[in-house]
C-alpha cells in the first residue's frame, strides 16, 4: 500500500511538470491558433540555464528565476518567429515552431554540449501516511498549485489577462475595440515560454536534462493538453495529473521502458475519441 | 468627421471597394445602404483601420469606434468585461456612464455575452463602443436580427446621443426605412460602387432606391 502511494504521490509530481507545459502550450494555442512544438525547447533552455548558473556559483532562487525568464525570451522569440510576420497562418507557424525547436538543437549543443546536465534542488525525502517522497517532489506539486493559482488570478481578474481571453474568444472583436492581436499573441508566447521554464527548474533536479529531452516532454504535454481539447488548461491539469500517475505507477510496477508509450497510445485515443465526437456534433447540428 | 476619399479596398485580385468617395460632417447622421456583398462591411472594416486600402485615403476627426455586424461580442466575458474592454483604447474601465444610458446593461453586468438575446448583445456592443468615448460611430447593421422594437429602442438612443453629444455617425443599413428615419443624408453602394447619394428625403422619392430598399416608393 505504502509502495501504491509513493507512485501515487511521485507521480502526481510527475504530471504536475506535465501540465505546466501543457499550460503553455494550451496558452499559446487559445491566444494564437498555434500549436507551439517548441514548448518543450522552454523547459529544456530553464533546466539548463538553472544548471550553468547554479555551477558558476550564483545562488539557489535568482538562478532559478533567471533561468525562467530566459525561458520567457526564448518563448518570446519563438513567438516573433512563428508569428511576427502579419498573416501567418497557424499551420505555418506550427512549422515555423517545429523549425525552431530543431535549431535550439544546435544553439543548446554548442553551449552546454550533449551530454544530460543536472542541478541540485530540494534534499530530502518526507514520509506521509507511509509513504516516503522527496521533498522536490513536494515542491513542484506546490508551486504548480501556485502557478494555476496565479495564472487562473491572471486570466480571471486582470485587465491584461481578460484581453487574452478576448483574443482567444474573438480575435476580430480584439482587433475592432484596438486589441493588437499579434502582441497579445507574443506575450501568450512569452507566457507560455515562462511556464515551461517553471517546469524545466522544477523537474532538472529530478531527471538530467539534455538537448532532446523536450522529444519526451513535448509528447506528454502534448498529450495532456490534447486531453483539454487545446482550450482548457483546467482539463489539461486533470490530463497531465492522470498521465502522470499512470507513468509513475507503469515505471514502479516493472514497465518503466515503456513510459513513453503510454503518453502516445493516451494521446491517441484522446485525439481519436475527440475527433469522433467532433464528427458526431457537427452531424447533429447539421 | 469621416472623411473618405476615391478609396480602392481590394481582397487578392478582387475588388471590394472601387474609387468609393463619401463624408459625413462633424455631428452629422448619414446611411450607407447597399444589398448583401455591396462593401458595406468592407468600408466599416476599413474606416475602423481593420482593413488597409490599395489606394485612397481615408481620414477621421477624433476617435471612430464601430458596432461590428452580428454584435462581435466576447462571448466568453461577462458583459461588465466586454464593457471594459470596449475601453482598450480610452484607458476608461469603468462602465458606469454606459450604465447610466443604457440601464438594463447594469443589471446584465455579471451575465455571459454569450448566453444573452440578441437585442441584448446588440446593446452590450453599442455600450462596448461607447466605452472609446468615440467621436464618430459606425453602426453596422443595428437592425439585423432584432425585433422592431427592441431596433427602435436602440435607434432611440443612437439618435439621442447624436443629438445632445454632436456624436457623427455612420449607419449601415439594410433596413432603409430606419436609416431614412435616423438619417438626414444618405449613400447607397453596390458590388462596391456607390451609386447614388442625396438627401434621405430625395432618396426616398426615387423609384430605383424606393424599389430595391423600400417595397415600393413611400407614400
Amino acid at each position: 500500500m505504502s509502495a501504491f502511494l509513493t507512485y501515487l504521490l511521485n507521480g502526481l509530481a510527475v504530471g504536475c511538470a506535465i501540465a505546466l507545459i501543457a499550460s503553455g502550450l494550451v496558452t499559446i494555442h487559445r491566444v494564437t491558433g498555434v500549436v507551439n512544438f517548441a514548448q518543450g525547447t522552454f523547459a529544456v533552455v530553464a533546466g539548463l540555464c538553472t544548471s550553468s548558473l547554479l555551477g558558476l556559483g550564483f545562488p539557489h532562487g535568482l538562478s532559478e528565476v533567471a533561468a525562467v525568464l530566459a525561458a520567457a525570451l526564448a518563448g518570446l522569440l519563438t513567438g516573433l518567429a512563428a508569428i511576427g510576420r502579419p498573416g501567418t497562418t497557424p499551420l505555418s507557424s506550427l512549422i515555423v515552431t517545429l523549425g525552431v525547436g530543431v535549431l535550439a538543437y544546435a544553439v543548446e549543443i554548442v553551449l552546454w554540449g550533449d551530454q544530460p546536465r543536472s542541478a541540485p534542488g530540494l534534499a530530502g525525502s518526507v514520509v506521509i501516511a507511509g509513504a516516503r517522497i522527496q521533498t522536490q517532489h513536494l515542491l513542484v506539486i506546490g508551486v504548480t498549485a501556485a502557478t494555476f493559482a496565479l495564472l487562473a488570478f491572471f486570466f480571471g481578474r486582470t485587465y491584461l489577462g481578460k484581453a487574452l481571453t478576448a483574443c482567444a474568444s474573438n480575435p476580430y472583436a480584439a482587433r475592432v475595440v484596438g486589441i493588437d492581436v499579434r502582441r497579445m499573441g507574443l506575450l501568450a508566447f512569452a507566457l507560455g515560454g515562462l511556464l515551461g521554464g517553471i517546469a524545466g527548474v522544477l523537474v532538472t533536479p529530478l531527471r538530467p536534462i539534455s538537448f532532446d529531452t523536450d522529444v519526451t516532454l513535448i509528447v506528454n504535454a502534448f498529450a495532456a493538453a490534447v486531453f483539454g481539447a487545446l482550450t482548457r488548461p483546467v482539463i489539461a491539469l486533470v490530463g497531465a495529473l492522470l498521465l502522470g500517475v499512470a507513468e509513475t505507477m507503469a515505471a514502479g510496477y516493472g514497465y518503466g521502458s515503456h513510459q513513453l508509450e503510454i503518453a502516445l497510445g493516451l494521446m491517441i485515443v484522446v485525439m481519436i475519441v475527440q475527433a469522433s465526437r467532433r464528427t458526431t456534433l457537427s452531424q447533429e447540428s447539421a | 468627421m469621416i472623411d473618405v476619399q476615391d478609396l480602392v479596398v481590394s481582397y487578392g485580385t478582387a475588388t471590394a471597394l472601387d474609387h468609393v468617395t463619401l463624408t459625413v460632417g462633424k455631428g452629422e447622421m448619414v446611411a450607407l445602404l447597399g444589398p448583401n456583398g455591396a462593401g458595406k462591411s468592407t468600408l466599416a472594416n476599413t474606416l475602423a483601420g481593420l482593413l488597409r486600402p490599395a489606394s485612397g485615403s481615408v481620414r477621421i476627426d477624433g476617435r471612430l469606434a464601430l458596432i461590428p455586424e452580428g454584435r462581435q461580442l466576447f462571448p466568453d466575458l461577462s458583459v461588465a468585461d466586454n464593457l471594459a474592454l470596449g475601453g482598450w483604447r480610452s484607458g476608461r474601465r469603468d462602465p458606469s456612464a454606459v450604465y447610466e444610458l443604457l440601464p438594463r446593461l447594469a443589471e446584465l453586468a455579471g451575465r455571459r455575452a454569450g448566453v444573452l438575446s440578441g437585442g441584448e448583445q446588440q446593446m452590450v456592443a453599442f455600450g462596448r463602443a461607447l466605452m472609446s468615448e468615440p467621436d464618430a460611430l459606425v453602426v453596422d447593421e443595428l437592425s439585423l436580427g432584432l425585433a422592431p422594437g427592441v431596433t427602435a429602442d436602440l435607434a432611440a438612443h443612437l439618435a439621442e446621443l447624436n443629438r445632445s453629444r454632436g456624436l457623427t455617425v455612420l449607419l449601415i443599413e439594410q433596413n432603409a426605412r430606419l436609416a431614412f428615419d435616423l438619417c438626414s443624408r444618405a449613400y447607397v453602394l453596390e458590388s462596391g460602387r456607390l451609386v447614388t447619394e442625396g438627401e434621405c428625403a430625395r432618396l426616398a422619392d426615387d423609384p430605383r432606391v424606393a424599389g430595391a430598399y423600400l417595397g415600393g416608393a413611400i407614400t
